[in-house]
């Protein structure tokens, strides 16, 4: 640890304290951890009957491929669908013509102040049920509606981003305005704005388990019809926080990754948010809340 | 349409209970993320290792999955048998929340150059002043946007207990759906403004607190 603002930098009598502290600190996590371990043993948690479908293979392939693999789908539909809403909003909002950049700010800024449980279930009840197109495109279509004003804001900041000269550039060229967006700015601003569309797919895939509340496919429904049968509650919530925890982690160390590739050591697009209405955490790489 | 408006006092006290969760949550979260924080920024490396890993854990796990945990596993190993729903509900939202909380709080401080510490070392204030005079009230003021940001988002996300049987603003909504079906994109609107109306008060009160606090630079 190099500096700090909140404490000066510890001398030799601070360090042997610290040493204490850290010992102490030590047993007291352990202890945590031991108490949840033995509260769990203690209520037979650690019986193999309740672990066993975890260990069998048709279940094992039930999580990953009705599980892991819709979900990741979902996710994924979604986002491309989001990217897309988000280019045209984003845009939108940029525009010079006032009937266009009000009703965009409006629709951006109605979908993302609503929950997305609501929009989804307001989606599943009129439109999905029944005849309609079922629970997989309800969530979908919610997760687009959702993640796409999220986006569009990140568009509209990441085209902003780009140095002014390059559009002034691009004008004094004698480029129109469709083309200095498409040729000039855009191109630039998506480079930017990578890791923060991957970092949405982290939110996407976490809100993915939204579905459970109208029954749509997804490892938290497979989850619920594996402790429905087994009543092993606990394993079953163990096994699927890990495995959505591994996904997320994979996800943003991909974000990292094209960040440092594509963006470098730069500072990440703040997507600076009106504030409210946005998630926390849009610092890119980051899973924000929803 | 009128099914609701005659018993608008339903969707009043669906709001209300959305009010008590998001303010309870709220106040939980809060005091458990900053305390996270200290422990995330502190000089124990220990408690630093322990802190981080109950971010990366917790905000990588669906909120959706932590209900579940509270709600239907946890019973199982004997906790949160006999407790209120409500309270179940708070103690969801508050786990899954104060990860945000404290990675807000501690980008705040860490937004705080190390020069601005060093600088008020080296003129002879003592550490208690350069805390309180300099390092603190910048880390006040950087902490505060992605807080509020943190808050809205905590708060949208208290319809989740709604799957979990609370009569809530989404729960009702829901049971409103359900029996007036040709009423439904009015049921929505009413129920999504509602949400709209509390997640513009709270960036409201951020923006005036901005102002307040704001210096020139």
């Amino acid at each position: 640890m190099s500096g700090s603002v909140l404490y000066d930098a510890p001398g030799p009598k601070t360090v042997a304290r610290h040493r204490v502290y850290n010992l102490a600190a030590l047993v007291l996590v352990l202890g945590l951890l031991a108490f949840v371990a033995w509260r769990l043993y203690e209520e037979n948690q650690f019986d193999y009957d309740l672990w066993e479908p975890f260990l069998t293979p048709d279940y094992i392939s039930a999580l990953l491929v009705d599980g892991v693999l819709q979900t990741l789908q979902m996710a994924l539909t979604s986002i491309i669908g989001a990217v897309v809403f988000g280019v045209v909003f984003g845009v939108g909002k940029l525009s010079d013509h006032r009937w266009v950049r009000w009703p965009c700010w409006l629709v951006v800024e109605f979908f993302r102040a609503v929950p997305l449980l609501l929009l989804i279930i307001f989606v599943f009840y009129s439109f999905g049920i029944g005849d309609g197109f079922g629970a997989y495109w309800s969530v979908v279509i919610g997760l687009t509606l959702y993640n796409g004003s999220v986006l569009a804001e990140v568009f509209r900041a990441g085209v902003l981003a780009v140095p002014r000269g390059q559009a002034e550039a691009a004008y004094a060229i004698g480029m129109r305005k469709t083309q200095v967006m498409a040729f000039v700015l855009l191109p630039q601003a998506v480079k930017i704005m990578l890791p923060a569309i991957i970092s949405q797919m982290v939110v996407a895939l976490k809100d993915t388990s939204l579905g459970y509340a109208i029954g749509a496919p997804g490892l938290t429904r497979v989850g619920k019809s594996i402790y429905t049968e087994f009543f092993n509650q606990v394993p079953t919530v163990i096994v699927v926080a890990l495995l959505y925890i591994v996904m997320n982690l994979i996800l943003t160390a991909i974000a990292t990754w094209v960040q440092h590739k594509l963006v470098g050591e730069r500072k990440p697009l703040e997507v600076l948010q009106v504030i409210g209405k946005t998630d926390a955490g849009t610092g890119l790489t980051q899973a924000g809340p929803r | 349409m009128d099914d609701v408006f005659s018993s608008f006092d339903l969707v009043l006290r669906a709001f209300w209970l959305t009010i008590q969760l998001s303010v309870l949550a709220g106040v939980a979260s809060l005091a458990l993320g900053t305390v996270l924080a200290a422990m995330r920024v502190g000089p124990v490396a220990v408690l630093r290792r322990a802190g981080a890993a109950y971010v990366a854990i917790v905000r990588n796990t669906p909120l959706l999955v932590i209900f579940v945990f509270v709600f239907i596993a946890a019973p199982k190993i004997g906790w949160f048998v006999g407790t209120p729903f409500l309270l179940k509900g708070v103690i969801a939202v508050a786990f899954y929340t104060s990860a945000f909380v404290c990675e807000a709080v501690r980008s705040g401080i860490n937004a705080v150059p190390l020069g601005q510490a060093e600088a008020s070392r080296a003129i002879g204030m003592t550490f208690t002043q350069s805390m309180q005079h300099v390092v603190l009230p910048q880390a006040f003021r950087a902490v505060v946007p992605p807080l509020v940001s943190v808050l809205i988002a905590m708060t949208k996300n208290t319809s989740i207990a709604a799957v979990f049987g609370l009569m809530e603003a989404t729960g009702r909504m829901r049971y409103f759906t359900n029996n007036n079906a040709d009423d439904r994109i009015w049921i929505f609107l009413t129920f999504a403004i509602g949400y709209i109306l509390l997640v513009e008060v709270l960036s409201a009160a951020a923006i005036t607190l901005e102002r307040r606090w704001s210096v020139a630079r």
